[in-house]
């Protein structure tokens, strides 16, 4: 490895070749400010087009500023980030992109989140000396993600993301100059395009531009509503996240709190998402082992792979782009939609509540989550499974705005019988732990006998795509793992071309899978912060004394009380689902 | 980018997927692709892309993010007698602009955009090298060269009466 | 061309053509056929002679004879006469502006007499679409000798020597750009000609293109053997469709004669060359943004390094160069690196070509030594103002460059010398100003193309463009203050030092250099809200001389707005609050009784 030597802001500094002068000054504590760097390292998602030149630094011998995000160091390079040149030029650039900007920061969804608004609160702007035409467009109301252009800043991360990562194509720079923007095809609506909801997008943008809906209000209403029993679930990511929304260190376990802060809050019932996540395993499990079983009998009809259903963003995306492959992803609803069922059936014939009477609001780590409630198919006369799906970020508002003192809560347990949940179900929040809990199930019915060890490490990880195999006594099960849609895109492509040799496939749509969702605490592009909250959720399994969902008790009941069997003929018309070919024409449109 | 619609008929459709296929239906050959399709249809709306996309296999939002940054690709037909005005330097300082205004006047309409009788459009291009003509028009393929804003007239009244 | 007595050269240039040269060709090959001269003389459609202010325009070969402003018609006369009977068609000569008299050729024409033809050497000599001319005019002997008897290292120390620097604008060293590539290892390498003109006033690369189209694939194939290339790509402007036409035609027969393809001239080395086109943005000028285009993306730019010599066309080494720096090596290798680098200066060697216009009376295509002063290029080859007003600036280097002015008329031309005095080389616009240009709308002029072909991708470039244009529009509507000034300066300097590429790097240089040498004019806006060009339309007013009127009704008749009053033998008068400004009533007033206040 070849070392260079440098100086920057006259100390001096070593760093690897091919290191930007942005890192090098990082190494020395110097942290340049920039609107449109991303780096998540472990996810291989760097994104430095060179933009915002807010992070332009003086190098010596260079007619102009370099912007330290591109530049590579080279040996004896002399760099100045705060020289009076670069202050100004900094300084002028950042009153340039405000003088494009709204000015109704106090009540921008972003407002305190907003990487804009830090910049101009540290670099202390009072003026703007450039006035004139600013941009506007037609805001976006989607059914999960609101889209208000006047506030983007060209960083074009969410592009990025879109695109590269995901190879959803939703989005892209259109127009030129002072009109470009990032924008759907003919900058129709999301909801008139192939958007999967996955909110990426909204994950990494700096401003208000992109912003989930806010069903805040609705839940508000619910709750003072005398008339309505409001149940909550909360997903496994959101617990290894929320915590952040508190200056808790990342990775900071708050399930605890979290179940005490919705109690005060005042929902009627308390419940876990891991819950439902165990029945998933119950339904999806034994759909696996059902084809496996067929398949190994010499059934060449049956579908395999099978693909985990548990992700909607994941879900929309086959529907757009594989339509020719709905057969393939198991019929299982998600978690969260199986909840919703379960609760306003089972739940609701327990308590004597009409499931009309009943409102479900389920927290989610997820944007995409609220389009699938939305989903006609998981309504029952018009009502909905699910009422609202509300992310960590809107939680941690509604805690702040009914004056909780989040940090000082008592732990408290999620009531029962919906509440009660394995650590199978808590790896659901993480990549690689959907298979895993259903590996640990599957194994179990599969083979008969008790498995030692729960652990599949060779499950765990952050590479986009994995694979491992497993031994079910004798037969090789092989399994392939991908986190971002465009890892899913490529092992769907094998499987298309008949060369996938997999038997499943777990998919998550977001980067490391929930923990790493749309509707997480903004992680502003440090990928440490997602490696912390994978980290707390393996704990969490560790922690809990049943460690396979079979084993839940109160799985158990349901399906002694309810539901029969796993793919009995009410679980599969509560429980499991149906796929639409769903690719756009513009003449479908208008 | 304002737009027109276009129901596409069962052989525009297989003449796009022709032109794509003459590319070799590579996505790096967009450009190409978009030229020639244009140069087929006149102009180039959202159902002409959504066909180019699907034939070269890449997102509708990269094809329009590409038609929309180049300004030889238009999403609005052009009037059958397309009027060019050079606002290159040349003929900027003696009097493009003059003359630009001139038309706008008379026609009723901005630069880029077509009369309501789809008889005329107005855009502006960039130095056609007849600089010693400047200022230039061209209406069609036929050039005007050294047009003052009483020969605006004139030029319109050849187009008159067809 | 030998067998011929007289050869007749049409200019088939743009230019020429916009005024029926094409017409005027057939009228004269039909002439020729009918009084019998098929076999004596040679009708041919050469490019461009440059000369474009009085086309279209035939030369006659041997003697030179220059025939100007020659209207089909004019066909019958210049054979009967010129052909047949050996008499100048005196009225079709150029006529000197000064001396007022016909001169007989075009060796005693002022326009040509500074000029040293390198890379415009072919251009209105032969015929483009014909190879055989090419190669009687030397064509393609540079290739055969770089083949045959070089090694790429020592063809490229030929092109180092010579001193040839970019065209295109930078001025980056040739022969070390294509010695960067040739030390670049890589399974494919692509040598790109850029052909995207898009200066606004700039015609040199389309009028090569369109003259000389093989001397382009000749140095494209001398390029690709120096650095290891194999393809050959030419990315121009769809809007130019002689000039595509023309390389068609040029790249067929050069296939044809071996001069591209397999083994060209049996040496073993392979080239051949496609066809990439433009869609209309001058921000793909700058090389990357060119790439991507040629990829088939948004031409946006991307930061180099890496540059396209490391990482270029599909990933893989490419080199750039612009139509004009092409067009000097075929010469270089036929000539010698010595010979062109003793015409020059002593960091700019060779000759640039530039489109004079404006407000000159011979606007045209020139091809220069550098080192030659603006006032010669100006006043001697460009025959001076036009109507003799005024000198007031020159632009170069298109929406790149600055204004120049009088102070500069001396000083010699080339790379570093424009960039001292605020201004640059550029592709090689040259845009002559005088006293009825007001320079702050010349300014905001040049930041209203920018802002529209910005390609958005970097903050400065397209926010500060844009608020750059309203400050100085802002000062056209007479709403100026003097902190105006200070905005404009700052934001200039920052978005010349901050913005992702050439282009938002010099954009701000027209504010610069009219704000260096024009200050008086920018504070008379501001203070006194006077436009001294009477150009802007907010800081004027059209009044009409009561003691001149005489009643006439000629500005009442022609006011397009109809804001003119009075009777036949009345006074007139004209309603402010309707007045356009057009300045139609002062041009149809036959006694100066309009008056701009």
């Amino acid at each position: 490895m070849e070392l260079i030597k440098l100086t920057i802001d006259n100390r001096a500094v070593e760093v690897e070749k091919g290191t930007t002068v942005f890192h090098a000054a990082k190494k020395l504590g110097i942290e340049i400010p920039t609107l449109c760097y991303m780096n998540l390292a472990d996810l291989n998602i760097e994104h430095k087009p060179g933009g915002c030149r807010v992070c332009v630094v003086e190098v010596e011998g260079r007619r102009n500023l370099a912007p330290s995000c591109a530049t590579e160091c080279n040996e004896g390079m002399v760099v100045k980030t705060n020289s009076m040149r670069v202050l100004n030029s900094r300084r002028t650039v950042l009153e340039l992109i405000l003088s494009d900007h709204p000015f109704d920061c106090l009540i921008c969804a972003k407002s305190g989140y907003c990487d804009l608004q830090n910049m101009a609160i540290k670099m202390g702007v009072r003026s703007i000396p450039y006035q004139g035409e600013k941009s506007t467009y037609k805001p976006d109301f989607s059914p999960a993600i609101i889209r208000e252009m006047d506030k983007c800043i060209m960083c074009r991360r969410c592009e990025t993301m879109c695109n590269d990562f995901q190879t959803v194509g939703v989005l892209s720079g259109i127009n030129r100059g002072f009109e470009a923007v990032v924008a759907p095809a003919f900058e129709r609506d999301l909801d008139h395009s192939e958007c999967t909801y996955c909110g990426q997008c909204v994950a990494v943008c700096p401003t208000g531009a992109l912003t989930e809906v806010d069903h805040t209000p609705q839940v508000i209403r619910a709750l003072a509503d005398p008339t309505k029993t409001v149940v909550v679930q909360t997903a496994p990511a959101v617990r290894a996240a929320l915590g952040e929304e508190f200056g808790l260190e990342p990775g900071t376990l708050v399930t605890g709190k979290l179940a005490a802060a919705l109690r005060r809050l005042g929902f009627d019932y308390v419940f876990d998402t891991d819950f439902a996540a165990d029945l998933t395993i119950m339904e999806e499990g034994s759909e696996l082992l059902d084809r496996l079983g067929r398949f190994l009998g010499g059934d060449k009809s049956v579908k395999l792979p099978m693909l985990t259903s548990c992700c909607p963003g994941w879900v929309n995306f086959f529907e757009y782009n594989f339509p020719d492959m709905l057969d393939v992803p198991s019929t299982a609803r998600s978690p969260q939609q199986m909840f919703g069922s379960i609760a306003k059936s089972y739940f609701a014939d327990k308590i004597a509540v009409d499931r009309k009477e009943m409102v479900v609001v389920s927290i989610m780590p997820c944007v995409a989550k609220k389009f699938e409630a939305s989903r006609e198919e998981f309504k029952v006369d018009g009502n909905p499974d699910v009422d609202f799906s509300i992310s960590t970020r809107e939680l941690a508002a509604l805690i702040k705005g009914a004056n909780i003192d989040f940090n000082t809560l008592p732990d408290e347990d999620f009531d029962k019988p919906l509440g009660e949940s394995t650590g199978a179900g808590v790896i659901f929040g993480v990549t690689g732990g959907v298979i895993e809990a259903a590996v640990r199930t599957a194994y179990e019915l599969h083979t008969k006998k008790t498995l030692e060890k729960v652990d599949f490490k060779q499950l765990r990880g952050l590479e986009g795509i994995r694979s491992a195999s497993v031994d079910f006594d004798g037969v090789e099960i092989k399994i392939g793992i991908a986190h971002g849609l465009g890892n899913a895109r490529k092992l769907l492509e094998d499987i298309k071309a008949g060369k996938s040799e997999f038997h499943a496939i777990e998919i998550m749509a977001c980067p490391s899978g929930c923990i790493g969702g749309g509707g997480q605490p903004l992680h502003h592009g440090d990928s440490s912060i997602l490696k912390a909250r994978s980290k707390a959720i393996y704990t969490e399994d560790e922690l809990k004394v049943l460690r396979k969902s079979h084993e839940n008790p109160y799985i158990i009941k349901l399906y002694d009380e309810f539901l029969g069997k796993p793919m009995s003929e009410k679980a599969h018309h509560l429980l499991h689902t149906h796929y639409f070919a769903r690719k756009l024409k513009h003449i479908d449109i208008d | 980018m304002t737009s027109v619609k276009l129901k596409l008929k069962e052989n525009d459709v297989k003449k796009i997927q022709e032109i794509c296929k003459s590319f070799n239906n590579e996505p790096g050959e967009l450009i190409n692709v978009l030229h020639k399709t244009q140069e087929y249809f006149g102009y180039l709306p959202a159902e002409v892309q959504e066909e180019v996309a699907e034939g070269l296999g890449i997102s509708v939002a990269k094809v329009y993010g590409v038609v929309t940054f180049y300004s030889f690709f238009t999403m609005l037909p052009k009037g059958r007698y397309p009027i060019s005005v050079c606002t290159g330097t040349a003929c900027y300082v003696r009097g493009a602009e003059k003359v630009l205004d001139e038309f706008k006047r008379i026609l009723k309409v901005a630069v880029g955009e077509t009369t309501p009788d789809g008889k005329y459009s107005i855009t502006c291009l960039r130095c056609v090298g007849a600089c010693g003509l400047a200022p230039v028009v061209m209406v069609g393929d036929k050039t005007y060269g050294r047009v003052t804003t009483d020969g605006v007239k004139d030029i319109l009244k050849e187009y008159e009466n067809e | 061309m030998a067998k011929f007595k007289t050869h007749m050269l049409v200019c088939g240039g743009t230019g020429c053509r916009a005024s029926a040269s094409d017409v005027l060709y057939e009228n004269l090959k039909k002439e020729v056929k009918e009084k019998g001269l098929e076999n004596d003389v040679q009708v041919v459609t050469t490019g461009c002679f440059g000369f474009c202010e009085q086309g279209p325009i035939v030369k006659m070969i041997p003697d030179n004879t220059f025939y100007v402003g020659v209207q089909p018609k004019d066909a019958a006369d210049i054979v009967a006469e010129h052909a047949l009977k050996g008499r100048k068609v005196d009225r079709l000569l150029y006529k000197d502006p000064v001396k007022k008299e016909h001169v007989p050729d075009s060796k005693h024409m002022g326009f040509y007499k500074k000029q040293i033809r390198i890379a415009l050497r072919n251009c209105g000599l032969i015929d483009p679409e014909n190879v055989n001319e090419y190669l009687a005019a030397d064509g393609y002997e540079a290739l055969g000798k770089v083949l045959l008897e070089m090694t790429p290292e020592e063809a490229i120390q030929i092109v180092i020597d010579s001193g040839l620097r970019g065209r295109g604008g930078g001025g980056f060293p040739t022969g070390v750009k294509w010695k960067i590539a040739q030390g670049v290892k890589g399974a494919q390498k692509y040598v790109v000609c850029n052909a995207d003109e898009g200066d606004p006033g700039a015609f040199m690369d389309r009028s090569i293109l369109e003259g000389d189209p093989h001397t382009v694939l000749e140095a494209m194939a001398i390029n690709g053997y120096c650095i290891g290339a194999t393809k050959g790509l030419i990315y121009i402007r769809a809007e130019y469709p002689l000039a595509i036409h023309r390389l068609k035609v040029a790249i067929a027969q050069a296939r044809e004669y071996g001069l591209l393809g397999e083994d060209i001239l049996g040496s073993g080395y392979n080239f051949d060359i496609e066809l990439r086109y433009g869609a209309g943005a001058f921000v793909c000028g700058e090389e990357t943004a060119l790439i991507h285009s040629m990829e088939g993306h948004r031409g946006e730019p991307t930061f180099k390094p890496p540059f396209p010599a490391e990482s270029g066309y599909l990933g893989m080494p490419t080199n750039v160069n612009n139509v004009e720096t092409y067009a000097n090596i075929p010469v270089i290798f036929n000539k010698g690196a010595k010979w062109f680098a003793s015409i020059g200066t002593e960091k700019s060697k060779g000759t640039k070509v530039f489109a004079l216009a404006g407000k000159i009376n011979n606007v045209g295509l020139i091809e220069v030594p550098m080192g030659i002063t603006l006032r010669e290029v100006i006043f001697e080859i460009g025959g001076g103002i036009k109507g003799g007003k005024k000198f007031k600036a020159v632009q170069t280097g298109g929406p790149s460059g600055g204004c120049l002015t009088e102070k500069h008329l001396d000083t010699p031309i080339d790379y570093d010398n424009l960039i001292a005095s605020g201004s640059m080389m550029g592709s090689g616009g040259m845009i002559v100003m005088d006293e009825d240009d007001c320079m702050v709308s010349v300014a905001k002029f040049y930041l209203d193309f920018t802002v529209e072909e910005s390609c958005g991708k970097c903050s400065p470039c397209r926010i500060g463009n844009k608020r750059l244009y309203e400050i100085l529009e802002k000062i056209t509507k007479g709403h100026g203050a003097m902190d105006d000034l200070d905005k404009l300066r700052n934001l200039s300097n920052v978005i010349k030092d901050t913005s992702l590429c050439g282009l938002g790097q010099t954009s701000p240089n027209p504010v610069l250099s009219t704000l260096d040498n024009f200050y008086d004019e920018y504070l008379a806006h501001i203070t006194e809200g006077k436009c001294f060009a009477s150009q802007c339309k907010d800081l004027i007013k059209y009044e009409i001389i009561p003691e001149n009127c005489v009643g006439c009704t000629a500005c009442a008749r022609n006011c397009p707005v109809n804001c003119i009053s009075g009777e036949r033998k009345q006074i007139h008068l004209i309603d402010q609050s309707l007045c356009i400004k057009c300045g139609a009533c002062m041009e149809k007033c036959k006694f100066n009784a309009v008056t701009i206040i």
